[in-house]
């Protein structure tokens, strides 16, 4: 017998399902406020130069901008699938796989190239994507395998892909044997949008992201079917919605997305391929997704809430000296709040022993 | 939670942006030199990075009242790096150390930016007028510990923990082999690649790998002494790389190439302050106090330690080269023909394997 225990609420209440990402903020951040202050340091000057600082000029508002893109490109993809209850948890390979195809354009035309290598680089970083999470959506349909496992085993495949052709047939031949590829020439780099910062192209695909996602979900028949399967397969089963169609759907879609973040990154700001493309965007985006609530307007808010913690940290680092690991606990502490103000939406907390029923 | 209590929260919120607003902008005017640091691992990686740090704390002693130092570890070789290294520079460092291989093409297109400020680049090959390049001879260290190992091991099988596949590696991994073939003709060496510079997991996971393949010496050119430990476990010996990681495995610890990096810091700084600061590429070695070996475990045989001071002194005084002819390649085939020594070009673009190291170098 416990003291305490969980009684679930009939009905979560709407107004506070959207609240409570707000609210896992104000708690982060007053914890925050109590953590700086226990580790010594002035608690208003450090979440100044952990939040405000960095995005204080334009040029760091640029960089919050190029750092949340891959997350909200990825993290809309995601979402969808989620909504179906398809668990895609390998959008790191598949941006792996997006930048190994669309920066291998860039690099297979290196030297003879023109205005249209950079759209083909587009092309081949989706495609990549897609070809990538084709393969967990084939091994679902066709032999029952869980997406969740191939999906993420997958990743670590496309990682030693990467390394091999980054030692191999992608390296830069004037490299002195580095495992780097060229840089890509102008033509094969995204523009970028804003002048004296390094927002680029992608950026812009994300918000077109953020937009479809929002009309496909909310203003199309495919998205109604997507809500319905992922809510209760078993009506959508009786309406007769094609399921197989759906998981195809959802997984080239993210997939899709995630390649074309995956090339956004080495098209963008890194501006070649080296051996570590991404910091783990197809990982954090799963956060982001969950953050946002899984509607896209949500994600793009939790893509640039993420991206603050990221560059906060190293702000902080540089302005007070705060250890680096104060961004993942930082990140820690959102995630712990935002679970637990769910669990009190849904639940109630009831003190002593379950009441006997009437 | 009910509607009291989240009002509450709502107010502490806002009370805490106001505090937030009326706290900005808290500069304090600078006259001392702002000098920063970028460091791929964390300082607590007790490899490189650590090192590196160290360099900084003895920049910070000795120059302390004209200079003030910043560092931001943990930065992924990425689009981040770039990020980092443009923020040090904003906020008014005049002269910043990028302290990985990858942090290359970064440091060139901020040094682009800032031309008035100076920036200096560890282990990378590009230059600007306000980009200079250093790095350490490693190999030399790997000479010696080659002597050392050749005569340790019984089951004359060397395991090597290895980042990545680059000529700073490579290099090392041919210095060691052709010194441990020098002394023990029967030996070989073992590589296992982790395609990393930090990741304790799969650092010790590749020691297990080569202890399970019959080496009983384990040597490693990766940043956390998580290699040091699995030897440790296994009773069986390991050098550590960057950093005396004695502390680590006390009985394993043979001994440890350290990166001394400080010397070259101070030596910087007081060109950049005296103004005779000039962008060049320094390769410095034991000689220039740019690296040295970690003190011998007791276990190691006078004999041995006395052969290991003695190529010390002939690198040194410069009557040994690591990469005197004759060198054959693992095919047989003579890469550096007897009576002469490799280039620095040559050992800058090594990216063969000589013989004696078993597997084959990704390519």
């Amino acid at each position: 017998m416990s003291l305490l225990r969980l009684e679930p609420r009939g009905q979560a209440s709407r107004a506070m399902v959207y609240l409570t990402p707000v609210l896992a903020v104000a708690l982060t951040l007053a914890s925050g406020f109590l953590l700086f202050l226990a580790l010594g340091f002035d608690p208003v000057k450090a979440l100044h130069a952990f939040f405000i600082q960095p995005i204080s000029t334009a040029r760091g508002l640029g960089e919050l901008i190029v750092k949340a893109t891959p997350l909200v490109l990825i993290g809309v993809g995601l979402a969808i699938g989620f909504r179906a209850n398809v668990w895609n948890i390998g959008a790191e390979g598949q941006l792996t796989l997006g930048a190994i195809v669309g920066g291998g354009i860039g690099l297979a035309f290196y030297g003879d190239g023109g205005w249209w290598v950079l759209p083909l680089m587009v092309l081949g970083g989706v495609a990549g994507g897609m070809l990538w999470a084709a393969i967990p959506a084939w091994l679902k349909l066709r032999f029952n395998a869980s997406e969740i496992l191939t999906s993420l085993m997958l990743t670590y495949v496309a990682l030693l892909l990467l390394n091999y052709l980054i030692n191999g047939p992608y390296r830069d031949p004037e490299g002195f044997a580095f495992p780097e590829s060229r840089m890509f020439e102008p033509d094969a780099t995204l523009p970028h949008l804003i002048q004296g910062t390094r927002v680029h192209l992608g950026s812009l695909f994300a918000l077109l992201a953020v937009a479809g996602g929002w009309v496909l979900m909310s203003r199309t028949f495919i998205g109604f079917q997507i809500r319905v399967i992922g809510l209760t397969p078993a009506a959508a089963g009786y309406a007769g919605f094609n399921e197989k169609r759906i998981v195809w759907l959802t997984l080239l879609l993210s997939g899709g997305l995630a390649g074309l973040a995956g090339l956004g990154e080495v098209a963008g700001p890194i501006g070649q391929i080296t051996p570590s493309i991404s910091p783990g965007y197809g990982f954090t985006a799963i956060i982001v997704a969950f953050l946002g609530r899984l509607h896209p307007v949500g994600i793009l808010l939790a893509g640039l809430l993420m991206a603050l913690s990221f560059i906060g940290g190293e702000a902080a680092q540089i302005a007070l000296g705060l250890p680096k690991a104060i961004t993942g606990v930082f990140q820690g502490m959102l995630l712990f709040f935002l679970l637990a103000c769910d669990v009190l939406i849904r639940y109630r907390v009831r003190l002593g022993a379950r009441r006997v029923a009437a | 939670m009910n509607r009291r209590t989240m009002g509450k929260a709502l107010l502490g919120l806002a009370g805490a942006a106001v505090a937030l607003a009326v706290g900005a902008g808290g500069a304090v005017a600078q006259d001392k030199l702002k000098v920063g640091f970028v460091y791929v691992g964390p300082i607590s990686d007790h490899g490189y990075s650590y090192q590196h740090d160290q360099g900084r704390l003895q920049l910070e002693k000795e120059l302390g009242d004209k200079v003030t130092t910043t560092y931001v570890e943990n930065v992924p070789e990425g689009a981040d790096a770039e990020r980092v290294i443009d923020q040090l520079a904003a906020q008014g460092h005049k002269l910043i150390f990028t302290t990985s291989f990858g942090f290359m093409n970064p440091t060139l297109k901020v040094a682009q930016r800032y031309p008035d400020v100076k920036f200096e680049h560890a282990t990378g090959y590009k230059r600007s007028a306000n980009l200079a390049t250093y790095s350490a001879r490693f190999y030399e260290g790997r000479t010696i510990v080659g002597e050392i190992v050749g005569k340790m091991t019984k089951s004359n099988v060397i395991g090597y923990v290895a980042s990545f596949p680059i000529p700073e590696v490579v290099s090392g991994i041919n210095a060691m082999t052709i010194a441990l073939r020098k002394v023990n003709p029967k030996a070989e060496v073992r590589v296992v690649w982790v395609n990393s510079w930090y990741d304790p997991p799969k650092e010790a996971e590749a020691a297990k790998a080569l202890i399970d393949q019959g080496a009983d010496v384990i040597v490693q050119h990766t940043d956390s002494p998580a290699p040091i430990q699995a030897a440790e476990e296994r009773g069986l010996f390991a050098v550590g790389q960057s950093s005396d990681m004695t502390r680590f495995g006390p009985k394993a610890h043979l001994t440890a190439i350290v990166d001394d990096w400080g010397g070259y810091y101070v030596d910087r700084t007081k060109k950049l302050l005296a103004g005779g600061w000039k962008s060049e590429d320094t390769w410095g070695g034991i000689k220039d106090a740019m690296l040295h070996l970690a003190p011998y475990n007791p276990a190691i045989p006078a004999d041995v330690v006395a052969t290991a001071d003695k190529t010390k002194a002939d690198i040194v005084s410069g009557a040994r080269h690591p990469f005197a002819g004759p060198i054959k390649d693992q095919s047989g085939k003579e890469v550096i023909p007897a009576g002469k020594s490799a280039t620095d070009e040559q050992i800058l673009k090594m990216d063969y394997f000589v013989e004696g190291v078993v597997g084959k170098l990704p390519k």
